[in-house]
């Protein structure tokens, strides 16, 4: 049992795919779900959905009183009666699935070379933080906006792809040490 | 058979497969980016340092194809466009949450898709990623009415896409948009050679072979060009209830069946009901209009309709009924043909027009006397005065439905899904 579980848990990882063909296929299926569904891909909605249904649970009174959280789950709505629920969860299948078939499921944290674990775990937590807040507040993520937007041809889409892009380049050279 | 197919516009969990076809979705999605190296945040973050381009060469690519292979298959025909969801311009709420994004994404080195990729393989900076996620989402929740107006409306331009903005052919944006990427690809491989030090020489030649099919696509969308107006008038279908049947119309046998028409006082029943929302657009001239019009009804000439038909695909609550008017029915029925050409649902036209609207709810008040005209869609009566909607039979007694007897045509048909598309 043990080897075995060291066989699926710790082997040496392999390559990822070349960028362009991961790009490609990354494309179908974008491709794919908007022939077929006419909604692209996302995912920061069902983190939204995910959080208010919690709430819902705790304190129904307030999901009702607060405008933004009404239109999730005010009422008798189920928050996660969305299209972009199942898409969640399914990335997350997926993401496990790949790991398992390459080898890469470990427990381990992927971080610059000059940090401390620790503040590793800090920052990504600040920046999950950060990142939904926003992602939110443009109403949709990398997914959500730039990839599918982008495909769309949105005009609001393109002009939060270059803000992602523009906030990250402009803030890269002030956390240079978290990375290199 | 058209796409998307209309078996989404419910999803729910009355029909639980449409979930597992999302789910199959969101598979392929993590799969893929976890397999592409997303689940590693050092190769996110190294982006920003130009000594990896990954992440903007995956990104990238997948627009480029996934653009490519939708506007070819609305090229062809097989794919109605005013049907997929476009995400809506905000711009002032979408340039600070844009910025922030990247503020969380170089600081967290992820961005949220790409930290579920990370959790599920055991990155514990994934995992605290996707939970400060939850964190972030929670607090715009509580904090989102305190900027509500702004949130709602500031920049705000609705269904706009990039060759709207231009004025340009969408094939040509297409084709722009492919040489601007591959003009991308080239600059990131020259950074990934000077700032990150690789040996480029051994990058697949493949790679250039896909370059040269995305270009000859987007050349071939130019030359074929999207569907016009009369083309996608052709291929619309309706789905009715005729005696308790389901039959399916073509637009000209809506027309001829007299399906389209709705008698004056359905519409007043239908503007009494709370339950509907009945959106009159009124066709004819704006002097016409001032004369008279029916109460909160919108003035949009025939020859305005096209450039309306964002704004109206954007707005698309389920319960609302569109209602055109004009003096009879020549000029609505033309402005109905572009409009359900165009896919914007549960489209009428008032039966006999203005001049019916009057001979039923208004034929003996004062100020308004029967002509003899007998030139077709003119009004048929003089007025005194260009009172608008400030006479009687404007805006008749809601009561009056109950005497009037009409055959009901109005039967609402769903195209998207309630949910409506987008990360909402």
């Amino acid at each position: 049992m043990t080897t075995f579980k060291k066989s699926l848990f710790n082997r040496t990882p392999k390559a990822y795919v070349h960028p362009y063909f991961g790009g490609m296929v990354l494309g179908i299926i974008l491709f794919l779900a908007l022939l077929i569904t006419g909604n692209g891909l996302g995912s920061s909605g069902a983190t939204s959905r995910i959080v208010t249904a919690a709430t819902d649970l705790v304190a129904p009174e307030h999901v009702d009183t607060t405008p933004y959280l009404l239109k999730l789950a005010g009422g008798d709505k189920n928050p996660f009666d969305d299209w972009i629920v199942p898409v969640f969860f399914g990335a997350l299948l997926g993401g496990f699935s790949s790991g398992m078939i390459f080898g890469r499921v470990k427990l381990e944290t992927t971080k610059g070379p000059n940090i401390s674990d620790r503040t590793r775990w800090l920052i990504s937590f600040l920046g999950g933080v950060l990142f939904l807040y926003g992602a939110r507040l443009a109403r949709g993520c990398t997914s959500g906006q730039a990839l599918t937007g982008g495909a769309t041809l949105s005009a609001g889409s393109w002009v939060v792809m270059f803000a992602i892009f523009g906030g990250a380049y402009a803030m890269a050279y002030f956390v240079r040490k978290f990375w290199n | 058979m058209q796409f998307p197919l209309t078996a989404f516009n419910n999803v729910s969990a009355a029909n639980p497969w449409t979930y597992v076809i999302f789910g199959l979705i969101g598979f392929a999605f993590g799969f893929t980016l976890e397999m592409s190296g997303f689940g590693n945040s050092r190769k996110l973050a190294a982006q920003f340092y130009f000594t990896e381009m990954t992440v903007l060469k995956v990104m990238f690519t997948a627009i480029v194809t996934a653009m490519v292979l939708l506007f070819g298959a609305v090229s062809l025909g097989i794919l109605n466009f005013n049907l997929v969801w476009v995400n809506e311009t905000y711009l002032a709420s979408g340039i600070l949450g844009g910025l922030i994004m990247g503020v969380g994404f170089i600081v967290g080195g992820f961005c949220p898709t790409t930290s579920l990729a990370s959790a599920s393989t055991g990155k514990i900076d994934g995992m605290l990623f996707m939970l400060g996620g939850f964190v972030g989402a929670f607090l715009f929740g509580e904090t989102e009415k305190y900027f509500d107006h702004w949130y709602s409306t500031a920049g705000y331009f609705g269904r706009v896409t990039l060759d709207q903005v231009f004025g340009l052919p969408v094939g040509v944006v297409v084709l722009l948009v492919v040489l601007m990427a591959l003009f991308m690809f080239w600059g990131s491989e020259q950074l990934e050679r000077i700032v990150g030090k690789r040996d480029m020489s051994r990058e697949p030649k493949l790679r250039l072979v896909g370059a040269g099919l995305l270009a000859a696509t987007a050349l071939a969308i130019v030359f074929i060009g999207t569907p016009t107006t009369e083309e996608k008038y052709d291929r619309v279908s309706f789905n009715r209830t005729v005696e308790k049947e389901q039959v399916a119309f073509t637009a000209d046998e809506m027309l001829s069946s007299r399906q389209a028409f709705v008698h004056p006082g359905e519409l007043l029943k239908t503007m009494a009901d709370d339950r509907l929302i009945a959106s009159i657009i009124d066709v004819r001239s704006e002097a016409d209009y001032n004369l008279f019009h029916i109460v909160n009804s919108i003035n949009l000439p025939v020859a305005d309709i096209k450039s309306a038909i964002p704004s109206l695909l954007t707005d698309q609550t389920p319960n609302k009924v569109y209602i055109v008017v004009s003096n009879d029915e020549a000029a609505a029925t033309e402005a109905w043909k572009i409009l359900v050409a165009e896919s914007v649902p549960n489209v009428y036209i008032l039966e006999g027009g203005i001049n019916n609207w009057i001979a039923v709810f208004g034929n003996d008040e004062d100020g308004i006397t029967p002509l003899a005209s007998a030139i077709m869609d003119t009004l048929q009566y003089a007025f005194n005065a260009a009172l608008g909607d400030r006479y009687g039979c404007a805006n008749p007694s809601p009561l009056l439905e109950w005497e009037i007897e009409f055959e009901p045509k109005i039967q609402l048909q769903l195209k998207r899904d309630k949910s409506g598309g987008g990360c909402g």
